[in-house]
């Protein structure tokens, strides 16, 4: 049952991302972002990485796509005055390069078996604390800074307008 | 390992639950119009009649049920079609998810086999509840935006920064109490609350956390639009904010969705800081009195008790949403977002330190 | 069929989520249809437009969005990655002791000034 799953999260992910880039509203781009975003959520829920799948959700899904309808709304252009695109070399190069990647992943894939599933509480909040608060504390540590330079950065972009 | 108990057990506890909180849902919008007219000396609902018989306006949920499915649906001029469609489907499904992680009994005994009463008893617990109740924004702003008009798109954009300007807050108010129950899953949390504090008090989240206990609360209440917090539908400048266009059932979904909120909000609230199923003093096999006296109960009364106890704590949290909204009056837009981030923010940090502190202490052999 | 059913752990907890789902999506999905398809639909010009206090609109509803919104939602975004590092730690919390103490001390003492610069800038007012 589980890779049956695995496949149909996985799937609805994929189709999800090219929905994301191929549709001309930006609107329906973001929502289908958050279809991806759910499903890889799931994946992670296949694989027992619990906490991850719920910070997923709740970074991604919640957060970083609120900023970006906010910014949508924020621009709001007219449906009738969306850039439409003519770029069609860039089209082009764009499906050579997603070919491109899809090769080298299957290529890839060829060399590496399924892993064996992992144990059942090896992405718990508690398992992944204790590998963050010991093994991992200098870039828990610089996370922050990474953080506080974020919030200075959009200040500064945002000040003009303040 | 018998699949079919399984699924029957899974299926019979989301209809429970289910049951539950819709329940409450439809008792909730009565008891919202029947108490508001208490409050302010009026009747309130007493007109809709089955054969006469009125009891107390009860009636009004189902006439507006009715009324709702056979009004006219229609999209607005303008609207953009698709995302207008989408709004309320955004708006319940999250709501209905919110459901699954609340635990509303004690473990039962079922064909010899242990069953946790409890949709899904995730390691996750608080954090699945935090992803997708997070969710509910997309519903508000997508509301607000593919109406095409002024009073939704403004009522939106304030509700949506609103909400998550107490997310935060939400979020880091109840780190102190996982910080004392070492737990974010919600039977964990639960049990930790039935032992004793100083050997008399129950050992709540509410005596452990009460800075907490209070923050949560007002989060909870920006979160779910309620006042002081309902400025997003303030009837005198937004007309209803971002649900102003929608009519028929889609409207009644957004209510529906805010109903849900509301219920499984007091439950998660009663879960957190009240004990949820525990009842004070009660053991698997009666009470335990400090002092040393103890009652014998039997065990179906235990049962009985510790339900009750659960449902008593959520309708009780269910009337202070009426309460609180005739009693406060609503808060201005910049006052909200000041009391978000400037206060609500530094007192969780501050709350989070001393909770440290003093669990240092205690765990030192201090006290 | 019975082979590939017992493949399938019914007492997860996550298989009651995805019935959950499943049951949300139905009847948000459900619902909208119903409405659709009760209920009397006659057309009029003046009640499909949209609200304004009983007037024509005067203006398209296309108001840009204040910068602050934009503001609120990163800031937004970054608290609540503190929070979500914060989770794992207070669940540790009684484990960690001390050290604990003084490393989360250090990560919010970082971010706290973020705060600060946020409120000393008037990112936090509202008019």
């Amino acid at each position: 049952m589980e890779p049956i799953l695995f496949m149909l999260f996985g799937a609805i992910a994929v189709g999800g991302a090219i929905m994301v880039v191929t549709r001309k509203h930006p609107m329906a781009s973001a929502l289908y972002l958050i279809l991806t975003l759910f499903s890889v959520a799931a994946l992670f829920v296949l694989r027992q990485a619990h906490f991850l799948a719920a910070i997923q959700v709740i970074v991604y899904a919640g957060a970083i796509v609120v900023l970006f309808i906010f910014v949508i709304m924020l621009i709001n252009v007219p449906e009738n005055r969306l850039p439409v695109e003519r770029a069609t070399v860039m089209r082009l190069l764009g499906v050579i390069a997603a070919g491109l990647l899809i090769l080298e992943t299957a290529l890839l894939a060829r060399r590496f078996a399924m892993p064996a599933a992992p144990a059942a509480d090896s992405g718990s909040v508690q398992a992944v604390g204790r590998a963050l608060f010991t093994d991992y504390l200098l870039a828990f540590e610089i996370t922050s800074v990474l953080l506080l330079a974020a919030v200075i950065g959009a200040i500064t972009l945002a000040k003009k307008k303040i | 390992m018998n699949p079919l108990f399984d699924i029957a057990v899974s299926v019979a506890r989301i209809a429970v639950f289910f049951a539950f909180v819709f329940g409450l849902v439809v008792v909730m919008t009565w008891v919202e119009r029947k108490g508001a007219a208490y409050i302010q000396d009026r009747r309130g609902p007493n007109r809709a009649s089955i054969m006469g018989v009125t009891l107390f306006g009860m009636f009004h949920p189902l006439a507006d049920a009715l009324k709702f499915l056979f009004k006219e649906d229609f999209i607005p001029d303008g609207a953009h079609r698709l995302f207008y469609q989408l709004a309320p489907m955004f708006a319940l499904a999250p709501a209905i998810l919110t459901m699954a992680v609340v635990p509303f009994g004690p473990p039962v005994t079922i064909a010899g086999k242990q069953v946790a009463l409890h949709i899904a008893d995730l390691n996750v617990g608080i954090l699945y509840l935090f992803a997708v109740s997070g969710m509910a924004v997309y519903g508000i702003v997508l509301a607000g935006w593919s109406s095409n008009s002024k009073y939704p798109l403004l009522g939106g954009l304030r509700s949506s920064a609103q909400m998550i300007s107490y997310e935060v807050s939400m979020g880091l108010s109840v780190v102190g109490i996982l910080m004392v129950f070492q737990s974010v899953q919600l039977s964990a949390i639960v049990r930790g609350q039935g032992e004793l504090l100083f050997g008399i008090l129950p050992r709540w989240g509410v005596f452990v956390q009460p800075l907490g206990f209070i923050l949560f609360v007002t989060a909870l209440y920006a979160e779910a639009n309620r006042t002081p917090f309902d400025l997003p539908e303030g009837e005198s400048e937004l007309v209803a904010g971002y649900h102003t266009e929608y009519a028929s059932f889609k409207f009644s979904m957004f209510m529906m969705a805010e109903y849900i909120h509301l219920v499984v909000g007091a439950a998660v609230l009663a879960t957190l800081f009240f004990g949820g199923w525990q009842f004070p003093y009660l053991g698997d096999s009666g009470f335990a009195f400090p002092g040393g006296i103890s009652v014998a109960v039997p065990a179906w009364a235990v049962f009985l008790l510790r339900i009750g106890s659960f449902v008593g704590k959520t309708l009780f949290f269910c009337w202070l949403y009426v309460w609180v909204r005739w009693t406060i009056p609503r808060f201005r837009y910049d006052q909200v977002m000041r009391l978000g981030w400037k206060v609500m923010l530094p007192l969780a940090l501050a709350n989070i330190f001393v909770t440290g502190i003093v669990l240092l202490l205690i765990d030192r052999g201090g006290f | 069929m019975a082979n590939f059913l017992s493949t399938i752990q019914f007492s997860d907890p996550y298989f009651s989520v995805l019935l959950l789902l499943a049951i949300a999506l139905v009847m948000s999905v459900g619902f909208v249809f119903l409405s659709q398809a009760l209920g009397p639909k006659r057309y009029d010009r003046v009640k499909y437009s949209v609200y304004e206090c009983g007037v024509d609109p005067f203006t398209p509803a296309s108001v840009r969005v204040s910068v602050k919104f934009y503001l609120v939602a990163l800031l937004f975004i970054l608290f609540d990655l503190e929070a979500a590092f914060l989770y794992p730690w207070a669940v540790l919390y009684r484990e960690l002791g001390l050290f604990g103490l003084v490393e989360m001390g250090i990560f919010i003492l970082i971010l706290l000034a973020g705060l600060i610069y946020a409120w000393k800038k008037g990112a936090l007012e509202w008019q």
